[in-house]
């Protein structure tokens, strides 16, 4: 593909607001998890919750909009300057040219939870002020961020799970190469709400302590909520920043709806897709941010397939240790990761990984390590089997 | 019934699951995963495609609604106890995943929505698809209505589902050429004539497609005109391809 570049970016989540929170957050070893105390929710877990929430409404002319989920949107858009950058860039090439394509998992369906909990006692009806459009369905966070961003070009939600915010990037590729607009906004945004954390706990899959992924005990994921946007453009100049979009690649694991596939055959052609659409082999890549989600069997599986393509050679970490499991934020927070990584020549480690599983061979860090990283993979694997690998880095 | 010779008659649709799927699986799909599997099914089988070559674009509305549901009604109850089945069937790519282990297809699968124009989105996406990436996409919408309460919320009036396989190039198979245009600001979309047709139309995210399906059933060059959010447009040129006999729709 032709590369692209991330002209600005933005992150929030419990490990802090902003990217120089969360880099400063990355280089001090931290974790955003805490013990679960989110709503009424009765559950032995840890959760990364973005603080001050409940106290952030969306702006005012889209108030039909607010929910849990727009104002973690909201959040993220007016950190890092990204509402600004995206305003300016508007300014100079039109609304109508600019594409918005979020991810999302569950959208705002806290609020359809807690409206099923006042529905009229004779009748069954949910109360009158709960709104399905822009709270409960898929498509409510990328409307809300295209209103809030005043932009008119192509737009839709992508809810593949897990992957949803990864993939994000392939859809917006292929409609900037298609001149279908010139620019994208694309992100992720998942907040909390009690299906996640029932449904995981229901499947077995969630730890009772902060999620330890890679290691020998590792025992579930910690789920957390976040949000994160990219500003895609075409190249303009010659590029020297390492914030460009050089590759992505999908598959589907064609095996089970919520195990990846035990030999990692999905995962690994989701990478080596990426690295074929980045023209790049597998040595051209410094740092691998991995789905890592800690657990049994992702870990077991995503291990397989990335040693099977970069051996023992390529440093590699999960960092939902330190963030949690963000779900259909989780891609885009991960490459933003990567993009600080790059930025700011480190290599995070696995927060909370205590002994790496000598069954695993990649070379994991549980140290974060100082050194120049040109280029990183990302991977984002979801239910259904969706996986999704960008390639980010410079083109030099 | 399409074509405007005979009158549209609302029947109950009738499904069963998908017979490529175990039948461990089989047992655990809803009747939206049905719908799309079915579509998407007969789509390729129509297009003389392997289901496992060709990348696929999953659109809907509100995906498995009945699902859903009983989650939150689980959730809303002291115990909180939420099926596991049902958790993972809740995820909007349900139907994507289910297909990719139906047909042991590894290709690329998204899973969109965009409210009442989830067909058009999904349409521009799986066209950009075909032709960025020089591959058959196969584009799936489907809409099923929710169940009370969230029906008063959110109705859709009926189930819906409806499967193209676009191929870059021409194929002794191809139905058609589209030539797909998105293009800035408002422009009245297509309808249809019969009134209840149209009634399905709007009334269905995933009926939105029931023009290109008229057109394909008339055999006859028009111009589909989809909405899409922003007020903005698809533009969809349709030609029908002729292969010396009469070509009847899917």
């Amino acid at each position: 593909m032709q590369p692209l570049s991330v002209s600005q970016f933005s992150i929030v989540n419990s490990l802090g607001a902003g990217s120089t929170a969360i880099a400063e957050a990355l280089h001090a070893e931290r974790s955003g998890l805490g013990p679960c105390a989110f709503e009424s929710v009765q559950l032995n877990t840890f959760i990364g919750q973005v603080p001050g929430l409940d106290n952030a409404p969306v702006r005012s002319d889209l108030a039909l909009y607010d929910c849990r989920n727009n104002r973690l949107a909201q959040m993220g858009l007016e950190l890092d300057g990204f509402a600004d950058a995206v305003r300016a860039l508007r300014a100079r090439i039109g609304a109508e040219r600019i594409g918005v394509f979020i991810g999302t998992s569950t959208s705002g369906i806290l609020q359809a939870e807690l409206a099923y909990r006042r529905r009229d006692p004779k009748t069954g009806a949910l109360p009158s002020d709960f709104l399905y459009a822009p709270t409960q369905n898929c498509f409510s966070v990328a409307d809300f961020v295209q209103r809030y961003l005043e932009l008119q070009g192509p737009a839709f939600a992508v809810s593949s799970a897990c992957s949803s915010s990864a993939k994000v990037f392939a859809h917006a590729a292929r409609l900037i190469a298609a001149g279908v607009c010139d620019a994208a906004v694309v992100g992720g945004v998942d907040s909390l709400c009690l299906t996640t954390l029932y449904g995981f706990n229901a499947l077995e899959l969630v730890s009772t302590r902060p999620c330890r992924p890679y290691d020998i005990a590792r025992d579930g994921i910690s789920i957390g909520e976040g949000a994160g946007f990219a500003l895609l453009q075409k190249i303009e100049a010659p590029e020297t920043s390492r914030a460009m979009l050089l590759g992505v690649g999908e598959s589907s694991d064609a095996y089970h709806m919520s195990t990846p596939h035990p030999e990692g055959l999905g995962a690994k052609l989701a990478m080596q897709r990426a690295l074929d659409s980045a023209s790049l082999e597998a040595s051209d890549i410094d740092y691998i941010n991995l789905h890592g989600t800690a657990t049994r069997t992702n870990d077991a599986a995503e291990d397989r397939a990335s040693f099977e393509l970069f051996g023992e050679r390529t440093p590699c970490s999960s960092t939902k240790g330190a963030t949690g499991h963000l779900l259909g934020a989780a891609g885009v927070t991960e490459a933003i990761i990567g993009i600080l990584a790059m930025q700011n020549d480190l290599m995070p480690a696995s927060v909370n990984t205590e002994e790496v599983d000598p069954v695993l061979k990649s070379r994991y860090l549980t140290k974060t390590r100082a050194g120049r990283v040109e280029r990183v993979l990302s991977n984002s694997f979801g239910f259904g089997g969706s996986n999704c690998s960008l390639v980010l880095g410079s083109t030099a | 019934m399409l074509a405007g010779t005979e009158p549209y008659v609302s029947s109950p649709i009738a499904l069963s699951a998908s017979a490529l799927l175990p039948a461990a699986e089989r047992r655990r799909t809803g009747i939206p995963v049905k719908l799309a599997l079915a579509v998407a099914q007969e789509a390729c089988t129509h297009a003389g495609r392997d289901p496992a070559s060709v990348a696929t674009v999953f659109t809907s509305s509100s995906g498995d609604g009945e699902t859903v549901h009983h989650i939150f009604e689980s959730l809303a109850l002291p115990g909180r106890e939420v099926s596991p089945t049902r958790f993972h069937n809740s995820v909007h790519n349900a139907a994507a995943g289910y297909w990719s282990i139906a047909t042991q297809s590894r290709q690329p699968s998204t899973s969109l929505c965009c409210y009442d124009a989830s067909f058009g989105a999904g349409l521009l996406d799986a066209a950009t698809q075909t032709a960025v990436d020089n591959t058959p996409v196969a584009l799936i919408a489907y809409d099923h209505p929710y169940p009370e309460p969230l029906h008063s919320k959110r109705p859709v009036c009926g189930a819906f589902g409806v499967a193209l396989v676009l191929a870059p190039q021409p194929t002794k198979r191809t139905l058609a050429t589209i030539e797909v245009t998105y293009t800035a600001g408002s422009l009245q979309p297509t309808c249809m004539i019969d009134p209840a047709l149209e009634a399905l139309r709007t009334g269905i995210p995933a009926a939105r497609s029931l023009p290109l399906l008229a057109a394909l059933a008339r055999d006859e060059r028009s111009v589909i005109v989809f909405e899409l959010p922003a007020s903005n447009h698809l533009s969809t040129r349709f030609a029908p391809t002729f292969h010396g006999s009469k070509k009847h729709a899917p």
